[in-house]
């Protein structure tokens, strides 16, 4: 879908940045992470066209990027915004016209909009009469309009009340599964593990990770378990097949955060603890997205 | 180009249906009009409004005596009094003024209950010197006849040589309409500049600029405000005019019928205080004048406003965008302003008083050539005649100006729209315009 390859971005004094090559395939949730400052709104700005690079290409299902795909791309960047004192149903009619709809297409799918996102009241309202939350409603109405192959949404989330930010979530997966490929763009990871289906970790312009959520969590797997038993705290011989990493009770129950030895299994774990005690959870810990985050960006300072 | 009139579209009717718009554009000509009618009205009628001045004369030398002549916001009235007891009464005898002239004729004095008013003061002076100027004259032996000949008044007709033959110069009419146009250019250049400014802060402080050129390129998005508020100030014009023309063809007809009355009343009037001495037409003012403005090309006049209107404005807006491109607020503009707006403010200043005295000067041609200065300076020389290779030169200096201008406004409107919290210096404005894309 989008091919970027060998970005390289530099503002007077500082590098955006620096090479930067990413894959996104089609009709996937892409997740483009990174701390404040790394250089996403930066790249996003670039497959935008808002900006060039210096150097590099970004090529659109095979097609060297040009203004033709901004049709065919939808953006809402961090920074919303819209005019004060348009009414809401006009400008965003407006906007999607601006990306190639006819005004009376532009009109119909709005109202569709609306009627879908029970917003069909404020049609003739100024955005100033707004709230914060149904600005952002409206903002994003008017980013899908135009039925976009690409959705890039950076912060999508935010500002938004748990409630509405449901609605957004479920009806950004309902385009991706009608085929859109969307890119969202974060620095808070817990809400990039349940939708994205690979990522980039964009650190100090470089691009310092990459690849499919689930392949990445695996690599970071280090055997660590936590397990829960009931009764008295029990001693751990050197013959068990893991080692004691911590151990805590809590409400007469006993918690261990354990390392499994090379070789063994979960089941070993169990059948060694099964007569001391009564087992009532066991689980392991891979890491969150956001601690690989942080140690992959520590590790690379 | 199509997207660029979208923009066009959106920045002129969310304009152009804004109260303020309306109220400005029936408000302007309602005011103009009536602005000078009442100054017609009153230069007409103004000595109906003023009260009638009560002189009491006490005259000691006895050379005025019933001389002086009432106008109509004097009266003179002669006593026998003397001065002191006159002086003393003087408060209360209902007399506004006191004009005590000593036998001496030197220290003429003129009392008053209030601070005397110039016009008064200076009618009773030229009053008393002409009385008393024709009475030296004649007694150092000068036929009256011949006094009346002397003090014939001069009236020049000005007329100007060209190729065609004479014509009429009308210079009265020529300063008239080069001040009035290049007033209009001048304010119309700030208003319009400063609305393309404050449209382009708009979108940079809601953010909805990096929405919009998401879809479309930073500079059709400048152009499509240029060209949709410069539309707003073409229609504003447009109705001014007719507005202005059918107010004036109302209040004109109005006017005429009056005026006519009131110089049928005046000659009779005249015919009955000076017997049946034959009295000259009084003048047709209203003729002279529609003549003295036919004689001026009216169409060429308005093409060459509209011209340098539209030039300046594509000049000066795209300055004024780039302006607005480079601040987080309309405060912060005022370091930019005022360089930018200097050559029109001098400009300005020169024209009333230097340029429309001397139309021909090399600084007037200079400054009818330089872009920045041109619409005015030029729209101030042209009701008085520009030799047609000046204007052809003006004009194309004039657009090759716009490009320039717009030109380097894109460059650094595109880099300023998107940066946010810095303080924009002339520096980096230089760096924003030597950007790559």
């Amino acid at each position: 879908m989008l091919s970027i390859r060998n970005i390289v971005k530099q503002y007077a004094g500082q590098r955006a940045l620096d090479d930067v090559s990413i894959e996104i395939e089609t009709g996937k949730v892409f997740g483009l992470l990174g701390p404040n400052g790394a250089g996403k709104t930066s790249l996003i700005r670039i497959v935008n066209q808002i900006t060039a690079p210096d150097s590099g290409e970004i090529f659109f299902n095979g097609e060297k990027l040009s203004q033709v795909h901004v049709e065919r791309i939808g953006y809402l960047p961090e920074e919303r915004g819209l005019y004060k004192k348009m009414e809401i149903g006009e400008q965003i009619v407006y906007l999607a016209r601006l990306k190639g709809l006819t005004r009376a297409d532009a009109i119909s799918r709005a109202k569709q909009w609306f009627r879908k996102l029970e917003i069909e009241s404020w049609w003739n309202k100024k955005i100033e009469e707004l709230s914060k939350g149904m600005q952002q409603k409206a903002q994003f109405v008017a980013t899908v309009l135009h039925e976009p192959e690409l959705l890039i949404l950076d912060e999508p989330f935010t500002g938004f009340d748990p409630v509405n930010a449901d609605i957004i979530k479920r009806e950004i997966l309902e385009l991706n599964q009608k085929g859109a490929t969307i890119i969202f763009s974060t620095h808070r990871m817990e809400s990039v593990e349940e939708l994205c289906d690979s990522i980039a970790l964009l650190h100090l312009s470089h691009k310092i990770l990459e690849g499919n959520v689930k392949a990445i969590r695996n690599t970071y797997r280090n055997g660590t378990y936590l397990l829960e038993y009931e009764g008295a705290k029990q001693h751990i011989n050197g013959d068990a097949p893991f080692t004691v990493l911590s151990e805590t009770s809590l409400d007469g129950c006993q918690q261990l955060m354990l390392k499994i030895n090379t070789g063994n299994k979960v089941n070993d774990i169990l059948s060694y603890m099964m007569p001391l005690a009564g087992i009532s959870r066991i689980e392991e810990i891979i890491p969150t997205m956001n601690e690989i985050f942080i140690r992959t960006v520590s590790k690379s300072n | 180009m199509n997207k660029v009139l979208l923009i066009i579209q959106r920045e002129y009717f969310s304009r152009v249906r804004k109260k303020s718009f309306i109220i400005l554009t029936i408000l302007v000509p309602v005011l103009f009009i009536g602005m000078f009618s009442l100054i017609g009205y009153l230069a007409v009628k103004g000595d109906d409004f003023s009260d009638r001045k009560k002189i009491e004369v006490i005259d000691e030398s006895g050379t005025f005596a019933n001389k002086l002549k009432n106008s109509g916001t004097i009266e003179y009235s002669y006593s026998n009094e003397s001065y002191t007891t006159a002086k003393t009464k003087f408060i209360n005898d209902g007399y506004n003024y006191l004009l005590h002239i000593p036998a001496s004729l030197s220290g003429i004095e003129l009392f008053s209950d209030k601070k005397p008013s110039a016009t008064t003061i200076d009618a009773v002076e030229s009053g008393l010197t002409g009385i008393l100027q024709s009475q030296r004259l004649q007694a150092a032996g000068i036929d009256t006849a011949v006094l009346a000949k002397a003090q014939q008044h001069v009236s020049l007709v000005a007329k100007q040589m060209t190729a065609n033959g004479e014509k009429d110069a009308q210079t009265y009419t020529a300063y008239a309409v080069g001040l009035l146009s290049a007033f209009l250019i001048y304010i119309c250049l700030f208003i319009y500049g400063t609305q393309v400014m404050r449209g382009v802060i708009e979108e940079k402080v809601s953010r909805i600029v990096e929405v919009i050129i998401s879809s479309v390129k930073p500079f059709q998005l400048m152009l499509g405000k240029i060209i949709g508020v410069g539309m707003v100030g073409i229609t504003q014009f447009v109705l001014w005019i007719v507005i202005s023309i059918v107010l004036s063809m109302v209040g004109g007809t109005l006017m005429m019928k009056n005026a006519a009355h009131a110089r049928t009343e005046q000659v009779a009037q005249m015919q009955k205080a000076t017997g049946a001495q034959a009295v000259p037409p009084p003048d047709n003012n209203m003729a002279v004048i529609m003549q003295s403005i036919e004689s001026i090309p009216i169409a060429y006049t308005i093409a060459c406003f509209l011209f340098y209107f539209l030039s300046g404005y594509l000049l000066y807006s795209a300055i004024f965008a780039a302006v607005g491109s480079a601040v987080d607020n309309e405060t912060e503009t005022q370091q930019f302003m005022f360089p930018i707006t200097l050559p029109l403010i001098f400009t300005f200043a020169v024209s009333q008083s230097f340029i429309i005295n001397n139309p021909d000067s090399s600084l007037a041609i200079w400054l009818s050539m330089i872009p920045f200065t041109s619409p005015i300076a030029m729209m101030i020389r042209i009701p008085f005649g520009v030799p047609a290779w000046q204007l052809a030169t003006s004009m194309l200096l004039m657009v090759a100006g716009f490009l320039f201008t717009t030109w380097v406004a894109g460059r650094i409107y595109r880099v300023g729209i998107l940066m946010y919290g810095k303080k924009a210096s002339y520096k980096e404005l230089v760096k924003w315009f030597f950007y790559k894309e």
